[in-house]
């Protein structure tokens, strides 16, 4: 990481104000207003548009291991989905998937 | 206004919300480990949970300055995985909105997924509770979970450089970030959003700091959209 520490702090900054200001947004500002239908159906989707491509490079092409593809990680990615999936629950995924990381990593490598 | 009646609120939301410290203790533990590790000092990897107090944002932002993506990609990135905050700013309007500002400003601070599902829940339940009630309910909701998250991630920040890198830590990360994300996969339209992101996001990995990932971002949304419309045509 290179980033000069006011860099660092524009960023901290930044996105503790933008993130107040979407919070404050219609509570404190638009008031009783309801959104457009159109504009919420775009909404829905903001978590599982961002979050999947930020994390698919870090499963294929972990930095850990210099980009190569690594097994043991993978597996790992693929168990937190399957039980996120079936329980609905974060923390029974994080748990699964961790175990299914040591494991793996105990057992293959 | 029985003074009992907005106490009693108070410790329904306190009760309400205690199993959640149970996922916010691991989440601002694993934040203050990515924060360290990616070379942040104690001072900004807090700042993060003080300023932002927005887990995946936060670990959003980490990972592309791990990546020295340019600053505006960023917040751009980051910011974007918080809009659906103004969507639950939208929808507690009409039962806080009357409230006086300062409350509502504490209200929209301390705004994250648990708070917010477990007041438009209660909300719903009761929509004839007082302002008062509902604000003492949300403070209530708040108390357990969020200065957890400053806590754990002290201790995550402060604990995180001293463990080894045989326990890939590195991927903790990810590993979070699949957790956060499995349980919002309820829909096709959802699947499809996320199947297009991922695509799009490894197709364009080529591309600088952040670029690939917006570019990703915004086709993911606009086929979630896409999809949506197309099942309610069909139902009709």
């Amino acid at each position: 990481m290179s980033y000069s520490t006011g860099a660092i702090w524009v960023v901290i900054i930044g996105l503790g104000i933008g993130t107040f200001l979407l919070r404050f947004s219609f509570l404190g500002m638009i008031g009783n207003r309801s959104l457009p239908e159109w504009a919420l159906r775009y909404l829905r989707y903001t978590p599982v548009a961002v979050l999947p491509g930020l994390v698919a490079p870090l499963v294929l092409w972990p930095a850990a291991t210099d980009g190569a593809f690594d097994l043991p990680r993978f597996l790992a990615a693929v168990a937190t989905v399957g039980i996120g999936i079936v329980t609905r629950n974060n923390l029974a995924g994080i748990i699964g998937g961790l175990a299914v990381l040591y494991l793996a990593l105990f057992s293959l490598g | 206004m029985p003074r009992s009646s907005v106490s009693a609120a108070y410790w329904l939301g306190f009760r309400h919300s205690l199993p959640f410290v149970l996922v916010i203790i691991p989440f601002g533990l694993l934040f203050g480990v990515a924060g360290s590790e990616a070379g942040f000092n104690l001072t900004e990897v807090m700042g993060f949970s003080v300023l932002v107090i927005a887990g995946a944002s936060q670990f959003a932002a980490v990972q592309l300055m791990a990546d020295n993506a340019p600053v505006v990609m960023v917040l751009v990135t980051s910011l974007a995985v918080n809009l659906r905050m103004a969507m639950y700013s939208a929808s507690l309007t009409p039962h806080l909105g009357a409230a006086p500002t300062w409350q509502k400003a504490l209200a929209a601070y301390f705004m994250v997924d648990q708070t917010y599902a477990l007041a438009i829940q209660e909300y719903e339940r009761r929509p004839s509770r007082s302002v008062a009630e509902k604000i003492a309910y949300y403070a209530g909701a708040c108390t357990p979970v969020c200065p957890q998250w400053y806590v754990s991630t002290l201790v995550g920040a402060t604990v995180g450089q001293a463990i080894p890198a045989e326990f890939a830590l590195d991927f903790a990360v990810p590993i979070t970030f699949l957790a956060m994300l499995a349980p919002m996969l309820r829909s096709l339209a959802h699947v499809v959003a996320a199947t297009v992101s991922v695509t799009v996001a490894l197709l364009l990995a080529f591309l600088p700091g952040g670029v690939g990932l917006l570019i990703a971002a915004a086709a993911a949304m606009f086929s979630g959209a896409q999809v949506e419309l197309w099942q309610q045509r069909r139902r009709m």
